[in-house]
C-alpha cells in the first residue's frame, strides 16, 4: 500500500454459488483525488461496492483503508462501523433517501453518531442540556451548508420523496458528506441526470475534492462525467481489471473499448485506425 | 394552479355511469351472498325435522340498501374524498377545520383535566375516563415500536402484562409501595423487551408479526401454568391500592378525607386514579414527543424509511430497533401497573391477544405515528363502543360499519400526516403518501 493510497484493494474475489462476479481485483484509490471504476454492465462494480462498505463480505482478499485516524481492514468490520469509525460514506445506484422526512431531516439523521455522543446518548438530551442544544445548532448549520452547495437550502423543509430526481440524487451526496467522510463511493451519481444536471454535478464533485480533500470513489456510466473529473480509472469486465490510467490512456486502450463494443480485440484496434 | 385545479375536477369529477355501475355490481355480489343467508331461513321442527321457508322480502330490501348505500358511499367519497383527491368543501369550511384543527389539542388537554370536576358524581363516566386513558397511554407507547420504528408487534399486550405482574407481585410478596413499584415495572417490561427484540432482529413484516404474537402468547401461557408464583388462572387478589404519597386514601384515621378533615368519599380514589392515569399518559406523550426531536426518535423514524441506508449512515440498527421495543415496553409497563393497582385483582384473562389487537388498531386508527390521532382513536374505540351500549347487539354491526367508513376517509388513519421534528422556516406537515409504513 503505497502512503498515498487512502484505499486498497488487493485480491479481492467475491463469489455468489457458482458465479464468480468479482476475480481477484486489485486496485487503489489515491488521496484526495477521484478514483472512477468503469466497466460494461454486470462486470461487477457495484459488488466492488458492497465490498468495500460492508455490504457483502469477500470470499476473500483485503480492502485496507488508511487515513489521518487510523488504518482498518475493511472487510472485517461491520457494516455500519465502516461508516461509523471507518468513515467511508456511500449513495446508492436507486436512491433511497427517506422519502417521508425533510431534505433537513435526511442531512440530520446523516450526522446520528455526532449527535447521539452530544446528547449523553438521549439521557442528557432528553433534558435539552446547554451542550446538546449547541450540537443540535452545529449540525443544522452544517446541514445548511450543505443543501446550500447542492442548490437545495429553498427547498430544505420540503420532504425528500417530493423533490425532482436530479435533486434527489445530489441530496444523497450531501446526505453522504454530512457523515464528514474522509472516502466518498458513489454508485451512478449521474445516472438519470440530464447534461446540465451532471455538469453541476462534475461541478460539486470537484469542489468537494478541493474544499474538502475527500477522496472519491466513482461509479459511472456517464463518459463525459468519469472522463472529465477522474484522475484515475479503473476498467472492469466479468469481475476483472482489464485497464487502468488515466483518462486519456483508458480513451485509446483498445481492450476497454472492445469490452464496451463487445468486439474482438482486433476489430477494436481496426475500428480506432479507421477513425485516425 | 386553477388549470390543475379543474383538470382534477373533471379527472374526479361525478360519472353517474360509473356509481350506477359500481352500485349494480354490489348489489349483485348482496344478491348472490344473501340469497343463502337472508333468503332461506332453517329452523329445526317441533320433531327434529328440518323446516324453511323463504324471505324474499327480506333479501329485496338487503340487496336495495346495498345498492342505495353504494351510491351514497361514492357521492360521500366525491364530496370528502381520500387525502389525494380534490375536495370540493368550500375554503371557508375549510378555514373553520383547520381552526378546530388547531384548537383541538388544547381544548382536549383541559377537557381531560376538567373531568373529574364537571362529572364527579357519575362513577360510570370517570371509570370510562379512567379506561380511555389507559388505552391512550398504552396507544402512545406502542406508537413507539409500530409507528416511528415501523416494526409492527402484535404481542404488545406482553409487556402490559409484564408490568401488572411486576406490581402485583413485589407488592403483594414483599409489600413495596406503588411509587417504588412503578419504575422497577417499567424497568421490567422494557428488559422483557430487549429480550423479544433480540431473537426478531433480523426478522421482517410478516414474520416478526408472527413473532412477536407468538411471544405475547408465551408470556401468557406462562403466566397460567406458573402457578407457584403468578397464581395461575386465579390470578393474583388483594393488591394494595395506591396510596398519595404514603397517605392511603381510605374512610381510617390516618386516611387523606380525615387529614385533610372532610368527608370520606370513594370517589377520591377514582379521581386519584384519574389524574395518576393521566399523568402517566401525559409522562409518555411528553417523552415520546421529546425523543422524536432526539436523534435517536429521527433513528427509528429513518429505519421505518429505509434500513439499508441507515447502515449506510453508520446507524447501528441494532441497538436502534432494541431501544425502540425497550421505550415502547417501558411504557407499557407502566400501564400494566397502574391497571394492577387500580383493579387491585389481575389474572391471565386481561391479558389475551384482544388486548394487543385492540391497541394495534388504536394506532393505526389513529394514524401511525401521530400522537393526537392515537388519542383520538382511542377515545374513538373505547369510548365509542361503550356510547353504542344501548344499541345491544346492533353494537359490532355500528362499529364494523364507522371502521369501514372511516378507512374510506382516512386511508392512512385520523391525522393522514407527518410532522417534521427540524425546520428551517416553514414547518410543513409531510402528506402520508411519502411517509413509509415500515417493514419490519
Amino acid at each position: 500500500m503505497n502512503i498515498n493510497d487512502i484505499l486498497s484493494v488487493e485480491n479481492l474475489t467475491m463469489r455468489f454459488g457458482g458465479i464468480v462476479a468479482v476475480n481477484n481485483l486489485s486496485f487503489t484509490a489515491e488521496r484526495g483525488k477521484i478514483t472512477a471504476l468503469i466497466g460494461p454492465n454486470g462486470a461487477g462494480k457495484t459488488t466492488v461496492f458492497n465490498c468495500i462498505t460492508g455490504f457483502y463480505k469477500p470470499t476473500s482478499g483485503t480492502i485496507k483503508l488508511r487515513h489521518s485516524d487510523g488504518e482498518w481492514r475493511l472487510e472485517r468490520l461491520n457494516d455500519f462501523r465502516i461508516s461509523k469509525i471507518a468513515k467511508v460514506a456511500r449513495t446508492f445506484q436507486n436512491i433511497r433517501l427517506f422519502p417521508g422526512m425533510t431534505a433537513l431531516e435526511n442531512l440530520m439523521v446523516a450526522q446520528h453518531n455526532t449527535l447521539m455522543r452530544a446528547s449523553g446518548f438521549t439521557l442528557l438530551g432528553l433534558f435539552g442540556v446547554p451542550s446538546y442544544r449547541a450540537a443540535e445548532k452545529a449540525a443544522i448549520d452544517l446541514a445548511r451548508y450543505w443543501l446550500d452547495q447542492i442548490g437545495l437550502l429553498e427547498r430544505a423543509d420540503d420532504a425528500a420523496g417530493n423533490l425532482p430526481y436530479g435533486d434527489q440524487r445530489r441530496l444523497e451526496i450531501a446526505r453522504a458528506m454530512c457523515t464528514e467522510p474522509a472516502l466518498l463511493c458513489l454508485d451512478e451519481p449521474a445516472a438519470g441526470l440530464n447534461a446540465r444536471e451532471s455538469a453541476a454535478l462534475n461541478e460539486l464533485l470537484l469542489k468537494i475534492r478541493a474544499e474538502h480533500g475527500t477522496s472519491i470513489l466513482l461509479i459511472e456510466h456517464d463518459m463525459s462525467v468519469v472522463m472529465q473529473i477522474s484522475d484515475h480509472i479503473n476498467v472492469l469486465d466479468y469481475g476483472v481489471k482489464i485497464a487502468d490510467g488515466t483518462p486519456q490512456q483508458i480513451r485509446d486502450n483498445p481492450k476497454v473499448i472492445a469490452a464496451y463494443l463487445g468486439a474482438d480485440e482486433e476489430e477494436a484496434i481496426a475500428v480506432m485506425e479507421g477513425e485516425t | 394552479m386553477a388549470a390543475t385545479a379543474s383538470q382534477a375536477k373533471t379527472a374526479h369529477g361525478l360519472n353517474t355511469a360509473f356509481i350506477l355501475k359500481k352500485a349494480v355490481i354490489s348489489a349483485l355480489v348482496a344478491l348472490v351472498l344473501f340469497s343463502l343467508m337472508i333468503g332461506i331461513r332453517t329452523e329445526a321442527g317441533s320433531d327434529g325435522q328440518l323446516t324453511w321457508w323463504t324471505r324474499f322480502g327480506d333479501l329485496a330490501a338487503m340487496v336495495a340498501v346495498v345498492f342505495g348505500g353504494s351510491i351514497v358511499m361514492e357521492l360521500l367519497r366525491h364530496w370528502w374524498g381520500p387525502v389525494e383527491t380534490v375536495r370540493v368543501v368550500p375554503p371557508s369550511a375549510q378555514k373553520a377545520f383547520s381552526f378546530a384543527g388547531r384548537a383541538l389539542v388544547p381544548a382536549l388537554l383541559i377537557f381531560a383535566f376538567l373531568v373529574p370536576v364537571i362529572f364527579y358524581d357519575e362513577r360510570y363516566i370517570l371509570d370510562l375516563g379512567i379506561l380511555v386513558l389507559t388505552y391512550v397511554m398504552l396507544g402512545w407507547g406502542l406508537n413507539v415500536v409500530v409507528g416511528l420504528a415501523g416494526l409492527l408487534d402484535l404481542g404488545y399486550v406482553a409487556f402490559y402484562a409484564v408490568g401488572a405482574y411486576s406490581y402485583a407481585l413485589l407488592a403483594t410478596n414483599f409489600g413495596l409501595s406503588f411509587w417504588i413499584c412503578l419504575p422497577l415495572a417499567g424497568i421490567l417490561a422494557a428488559f422483557f423487551g430487549v429480550l423479544l427484540g433480540f431473537p426478531v432482529l433480523r426478522l421482517r413484516g410478516d414474520y416478526l408479526a408472527i413473532v412477536t404474537l407468538a411471544f405475547g402468547e408465551i408470556i401468557r401461557l406462562v403466566i397460567i401454568n406458573w402457578q407457584t408464583l403468578t397464581g395461575g388462572p386465579n390470578g393474583i387478589s388483594g393488591i394494595p391500592r395506591p396510596t398519595m404519597f404514603g397517605i392511603p386514601l381510605t374512610p381510617g384515621d390516618d386516611g387523606l378525607a380525615a387529614r385533610l378533615g372532610i368527608e370520606f368519599s370513594p370517589t377520591h380514589r377514582i379521581v386519584f386514579l384519574f389524574y395518576l392515569i393521566l399523568a402517566l399518559a401525559l409522562l409518555t406523550n411528553w417523552v415520546t414527543i421529546r425523543l422524536r426531536r432526539l436523534p435517536i426518535g429521527r433513528a427509528w423514524e429513518a429505519l421505518r424509511e429505509d434500513e439499508v441506508a441507515c447502515r449506510a449512515l453508520g446507524i447501528n440498527t441494532t441497538t436502534t430497533k432494541l431501544t425502540a421495543f425497550a421505550t415502547g415496553a417501558m411504557f407499557g409497563g407502566f400501564a400494566g401497573a397502574f391497571f394492577a393497582t387500580r383493579q387491585g385483582f389481575i389474572s391471565p384473562e386481561s391479558f389475551t391477544f384482544h388486548e394487543s389487537a385492540l391497541v394495534l388498531a388504536i394506532v393505526v386508527l389513529g394514524g401511525m405515528g401521530s400522537q393526537l390521532g392515537v388519542a383520538l382513536a382511542a377515545l374513538a374505540m373505547i369510548g365509542g363502543f361503550e356510547l353504542f351500549r344501548g344499541l345491544e347487539q346492533f353494537r359490532m354491526l355500528v362499529f364494523g360499519g364507522a371502521m369501514v367508513l372511516l378507512m374510506i376517509w382516512r386511508p392512512r388513519g385520523l391525522i393522514g400526516h407527518r410532522a417534521p421534528t427540524v425546520f428551517l422556516e416553514r414547518n410543513t406537515a409531510i402528506s402520508s403518501d411519502l411517509v413509509k409504513e415500515g417493514h419490519g
